[in-house]
């Protein structure tokens, strides 16, 4: 499952533009993660604060 | 609730408001969405612009400029630095904006024009006739809100939906982004008069790290590592590094974090009544990561070529050609030529960048602009730069 901490997200939205699969959206102040996430990891990689993480 | 207008823009960055203020201006009715509460914050930039390019399109206002500066001063790894003056380095140095302020005095222009700005207001998807985009579902205060409008212009910034609801692959690679991280720095040695580059593996991988100065012994300390090249958290623990050896003493006022496209001109920014403009276009110069003036620029060309296909009455991919071809003519080329500049860059050891810049040390480059300067690299480590000779004319 992908995990957002949302006390260390910064809301800028860079794992949004990588997301192979449109599942992530960025609401102002926070990430929504919709059912659409094939936990594939990506944006993990790309988050400047290590905000989120694939948990099994 | 429902409205409608001719044309909905999504996002009230420079790009947005230029394309609103643009639209307005030629008799369109307009509606800019914004979802934040307000505009120009959160700031994602390192705030630099060319100021000749900027002039061409807005009168700046001074509350606009943080500082102005003399030109850019560009770190080799093993700390030799070479410096262009203001007038020849041109497009990327100039002003560093307070885009809190200009973003903010854009969509005001905007609205001054007749565009109607609607904060806190988030599009949710694309209301679609026949398979048709015709407008824009959002939610404004957590209420729903239908807004039907022929031409649907996606300025939604990095993270842009309205493409990818349209249809456009918009999807970044992340050989294509760049992830960065920015604090506003306080300190008694940052250089007020020039932007600073810093070059270097263990600074920045595939990227680099700037300081650009914004008045006051205050700047924007940053740095963007290629996403190929990141980990989970790598950007902001790369400038914690950064920041504690360059400016042991520097007092941290703000943070700033986000991605920046680096992807040179994608296949398609247009589709039956949709235009992409800005980062959501993914038209950021891929070498320096610079967004602000092209988006602005194709929010002009967007705007107008709006007005004409609904006068036209064709508001398809078609009708919407000219501006597909119009912002490729122009910003497409400077793309394309930066992407490939990127991919190479991307590439170079330390060493690599050591003799580059080390070989412009008995060089005076202070009369030259980039070209110029590329010749003269290229003249100097022939070998080095051999697959971009035919950039080199």
């Amino acid at each position: 499952m992908l995990t957002v901490n949302r006390y260390k997200c910064c809301y800028c939205g860079a794992c949004v533009g990588v997301c192979p699969t449109c599942a992530l959206e960025l609401v102002e102040t926070f990430i929504e993660v919709s059912s659409d996430c094939k936990e594939c990891g990506i944006c993990t990689k790309i988050c400047p604060v290590g905000a989120l993480e694939v948990k099994a | 609730m429902s409205m409608k207008c001719d044309l909905v823009v999504v996002g009230a960055g420079p790009g947005g408001s230029m394309t609103a203020k643009t639209a307005a201006q030629a008799g369109l009715k307009v509606v800019m969405l914004e979802k934040r509460q307000e505009i120009g914050e959160p700031v994602r930039c390192a705030e630099g612009v060319g100021k000749r390019a900027l002039c061409e399109m807005v009168k700046p206002e001074p509350e606009w400029i943080a500082a102005e500066v003399k030109g850019a001063k560009i770190y080799a790894p093993d700390g030799t630095s070479i410096v262009m003056s203001e007038d020849k380095s041109g497009s990327e140095v100039g002003y560093v904006l307070e885009r809190k302020v200009f973003d903010r005095a854009l969509a005001m222009q905007a609205a001054q024009a007749g565009a109607k700005v609607m904060v806190k207001t988030r599009a949710l998807g694309l209301i679609k006739k026949d398979g048709v985009p015709c407008g824009v579902s959002a939610m404004r205060l957590g209420e729903p809100l239908q807004i039907e409008a022929p031409i649907i212009i996606g300025a939604d910034g990095v993270e842009s939906k309205v493409g990818r609801w349209a249809g456009i692959d918009t999807t970044l690679k992340l050989k294509d982004m760049e992830t960065c991280a920015q604090f506003l720095v306080q300190d008694s040695t940052i250089d007020d008069e020039y932007t600073e580059f810093f070059l270097g593996n263990s600074i920045a991988p595939a990227g680099y790290a700037w300081a650009f100065p914004k008045g006051e012994k205050l700047a924007n300390v940053g740095l963007g590592v290629l996403g190929t090249r990141s980990k989970p958290g790598e950007a902001t623990r790369l400038l914690n590094e950064f920041v504690k050896a360059r400016y042991p003493n520097g007092k941290v006022l703000e943070m700033v974090v986000g991605g920046d496209p680096c992807a040179g001109q994608i296949e398609s920014t247009t589709s039956d009544g949709v235009m992409l403009v800005g980062d959501a276009a993914r038209q950021t110069d891929p070498l320096t990561g610079g967004g602000i003036l092209s988006a602005m620029q194709a929010g002009i060309m967007a705007g107008e070529v709006a007005a004409k296909a609904l006068t036209a009455g064709d508001v398809s991919k078609a009708g919407l050609k000219e501006y597909e071809d119009r912002w490729r003519e122009d910003i497409g080329k400077h793309l394309s030529r930066s992407y490939e500049f990127k991919e190479f860059f991307v590439k170079l050891t330390d060493n690599d960048l050591n003799q580059m810049l080390g070989s412009l040390k008995k060089e005076d480059i202070s009369k030259m602009d980039l070209r110029g300067m590329l010749r003269v690299l290229f003249r100097l480590n022939p070998k080095l730069l051999w697959e971009l000779r035919h950039l080199v004319v």
